[in-house]
């Protein structure tokens, strides 16, 4: 099976293209496996965050996933196109990476 | 540039260096926890979902020294017996103090319930309902180092290297992730917790953050390794169908709760073909994690493995009532997946799990170079050739504690010795990253962990020990020294190649040390050399000669006086 995966791309203050990735996949893989497949097989560049993969405990792959936000981690693949943007109420860093981290736990804790 | 400076400096906010933190500032230093992830959910702590061992006594008698008993015997004569002793008593004291922290170990009968694990010779193990120890570990820890004075956390910082001045630590120096600036940071003492390195593997639990830095970080400062062939395989760890939002080991704790049993792929079962040693009474679950791995490979290797190549594993004989008694929520997240445990088996294989080996320290969890101290699974020797289950997370807290403690009263004695000269190799290796559209870090890493899982898995032999050697060496040639890059604020492509630069490092520690012990034992089974050789009966120990890692020493083992 195939799914086409729309990503809002951008950084911080530039207009956000839309990148299109063509991922094969079979039925039960994830939004962050497909992400992680673009990275090894398609562009090495794709900015995204995760830690733990399955365990579904780091809480990092936060984004918005056709229009709600959902963690890419416990999202299934589908077949035909999803669309896949940064999470709307946090800075943006690049891609689908926003600055999640509480603000005491930042290196510019003023920054928001 | 940022340059921040520091008395303890702590690289890795898992369990082991938030308790690091915590000790170190109640012995008086101001501390900077930094961590390339978020604070406390980077590694393997935040995903333990099982138990932590510790001879509380609570469900029936027990005393530190038969858990340190089973320590030893599950190391095979290799544990480092102080570091092993340090983990069973004081592991005590943090399982206890941790439960005054609130962390909810699960209770029965008005005292704090522990499971009988597998090498355990008692009911020894805590756990937090439901498979929420780990969790539940960190979320107390975080708790508890926000509201300690003189921690300051820091997230997205990435540490590349250690920063040594004539010889001595004096501090790290990495960058900043979402921006992408260099990052200085001088310390009186510094402490590596940045966990294990078994995303070294093609099959694994691990984070994406658990490519084994802390080994490579320590290697290029100077300091030693030891025991770096143990690599600890996870027996049953979930294969198919694709299970998210579960932790892939989550198996092990059903099995104990309620049995379940493996069949190859033609549905007999094959467990009591290989147990050896004693059995418990009640007949379930009698293989230890090396044995049981080894049956699995065994099946699979003779043409009987189930179709995506491991074993199945069954509850089909629980009750849909009993599932949900032991097991509440986590059944609902199973029917989430599709998986119904009444209806069929799942099936499960050996994944890279935990590593033995690490970082060589002494008792005060310091290493070749002053002012380095390491805790937590980065740690070699406390588990000898295999691995307890629940002695992960007891080391980190007591190892964390005992290094926090150690690098505090060492900072209260040591001026810092920063100087921008110390940093300055890799500010210009982070300087010569270029944009690269041909390269792909990323591929190169699923190159190296497809290698390390069929060349240098849990059974080995010369020849595959050494195509695999060759191939890293000519990996290491392709990563060169002049890192790829996206040029992107949260440069994937840098963080890659950095990643790689230690993952290929840190695997060649794993296959010199495999390829030298010409005997099987715990963790490292060699097919050609079937069977323990008292003769091995010693730690390997590796540095870095010459920018190459190789084995500089074997350590015969001594036996602690006090216990032995
Ligand atoms: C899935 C899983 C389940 C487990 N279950 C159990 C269990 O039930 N019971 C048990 O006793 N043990 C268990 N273990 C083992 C146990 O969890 C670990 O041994 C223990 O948690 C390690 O703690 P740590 O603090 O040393 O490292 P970790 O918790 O792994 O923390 C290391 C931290 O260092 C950070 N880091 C790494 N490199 C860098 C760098 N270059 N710069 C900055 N930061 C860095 C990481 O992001 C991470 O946050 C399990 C392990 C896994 C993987
Ligand atoms: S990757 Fe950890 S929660 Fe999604």
């Amino acid at each position: 099976m195939i799914v086409t995966l729309i990503v809002a791309r951008a950084a911080a203050g530039t207009p956000s293209v839309e990148a299109r990735f063509d991922v094969p996949f079979t039925p039960g893989q994830t939004v962050l496996d497909g992400l992680r497949y673009v990275r090894t097989h398609a562009d090495p560049s794709l900015a995204f965050r995760y830690s733990c993969i399955n365990a579904n405990a780091c809480k990092e792959c936060m984004m918005v996933i056709d229009g709600k936000v959902a963690y890419a981690c416990t999202t299934r693949l589908h077949e035909g196109v999803q669309h896949l943007a940064p999470l709307p109420n946090k800075r943006l860093v690049s891609d689908l990476v926003t600055e999640i981290a509480p603000p005491d736990e930042r290196l510019f804790p003023r920054s928001q | 540039m940022i340059h921040l400076q520091t008395d303890v400096l702590i690289i890795g906010a898992g369990g082991a260096g938030m308790y690091a933190a915590i000790e170190a500032a109640k012995a008086g230093s101001q501390v900077l926890l930094v961590d390339r992830s978020l604070i406390g959910r980077g590694g393997a702590t935040v995903m333990a979902m099982m138990t932590v061992a510790a001879a509380l006594g609570e469900q029936c008698p027990d005393s530190w020294e038969n858990h340190f008993a089973d320590t030893l015997a599950a190391g095979q004569g290799l544990c480092d017996e102080a570091l092993s002793a340090i983990l069973c008593e004081e592991g005590v004291t943090r399982i206890r103090e941790m439960d005054d922290w609130k962390v909810g170990w699960a209770r029965e009968d008005g005292h704090i319930k522990q499971a009988h694990a597998p090498g355990h010779d008692r009911p020894r193990c805590v756990y937090v309902d439901f498979l929420n120890t780990g969790p539940a570990v960190s979320k107390t820890l975080r708790g508890k180092v926000k509201n300690t004075t003189g921690v300051r956390r820091i997230g997205d910082v990435f540490i590349v290297d250690i920063t040594v001045q004539d010889g001595v630590a004096c501090g790290a120096t990495g960058f900043h992730m979402e921006s992408g600036e260099a990052v200085t940071l001088a310390a009186k003492s510094v402490i590596i917790a940045t966990g294990g390195l078994t995303r070294l593997y093609g099959r694994n639990s691990a984070s994406l953050n658990m490519g084994g830095d802390g080994y490579a970080l320590a290697l290029r400062a100077g300091a030693e390794l030891i025991d770096m062939e143990f690599v600890q395989f996870f027996p049953i760890g979930h294969l198919a169908p694709r299970l998210v939002g579960l932790d892939p080991i989550m198996w092990d704790p059903f099995r104990y709760k309620l049995g379940g049993t493996l069949y190859n792929g033609l549905m007999e079962t094959f467990e009591d073909n290989y147990a050896t040693g004693p059995t418990r009474s009640d007949g379930n679950y009698v293989l230890t994690r090396d044995k049981a791995t080894y049956a699995i490979f065994k099946e699979v290797e003779a043409g009987r493995g189930s179709p995506a190549g491991g074993a199945y594993l069954s509850f089909q004989h629980v009750p849909e009532a009993e599932l949900r008694r032991n097991f509440g929520p986590v059944i609902d997240t199973l029917a989430s997946n599709g998986i119904d445990l009444t209806k069929g088996p799942i099936e499960v294989a050996p994944i890279a799990h935990y590593h033995m080996g690490g970082v060589r320290v002494d008792a005060s969890f310091s290493t070749a170079v002053p002012g380095l101290f390491v805790c937590g699974e980065a740690v070699g020797g406390a588990n000898g050739a295999n691995r307890l289950s629940g002695n992960g997370i007891t080391e980190a807290l007591a190892f964390g504690a005992r290094a926090g403690q150690s690098a505090a009263a060492y900072a209260h004695t040591h001026m810092l010795c920063w100087t921008a000269h110390a940093a300055a190799a890799t500010l210009d290796l982070l300087a010569r990253r270029a944009q690269s559209r041909t390269a792909n870090p990323a591929q190169m890493i699923a190159q190296l962990q497809a290698l390390m899982a069929s060349h240098v898995g849990p059974f080995r032999t010369q020849a595959k020990l050494e195509a695999a050697l060759a191939e890293i060496d000519a990996l290491a040639d392709a990563v060169g020294d002049a890192p790829l890059a996206s040029g992107l604020p949260f440069d994937a492509m840098l963080i890659d190649w950095l990643d790689l630069r230690n993952m290929v490092q840190v695997a060649r520690s794993v296959v010199i040390a495999a390829l030298a012990r010409t005997e099987s034992r715990g963790a490292h089974q060699r097919e050609d050399f079937p069977g323990r050789d008292d003769a091995w009966t010693l730690n390997q120990v590796s540095a870095l000669r010459g920018g190459v890692v190789e084995l500089v020493a074997r350590l015969p083992r001594t036996q602690l006086e006090s216990v032995a």
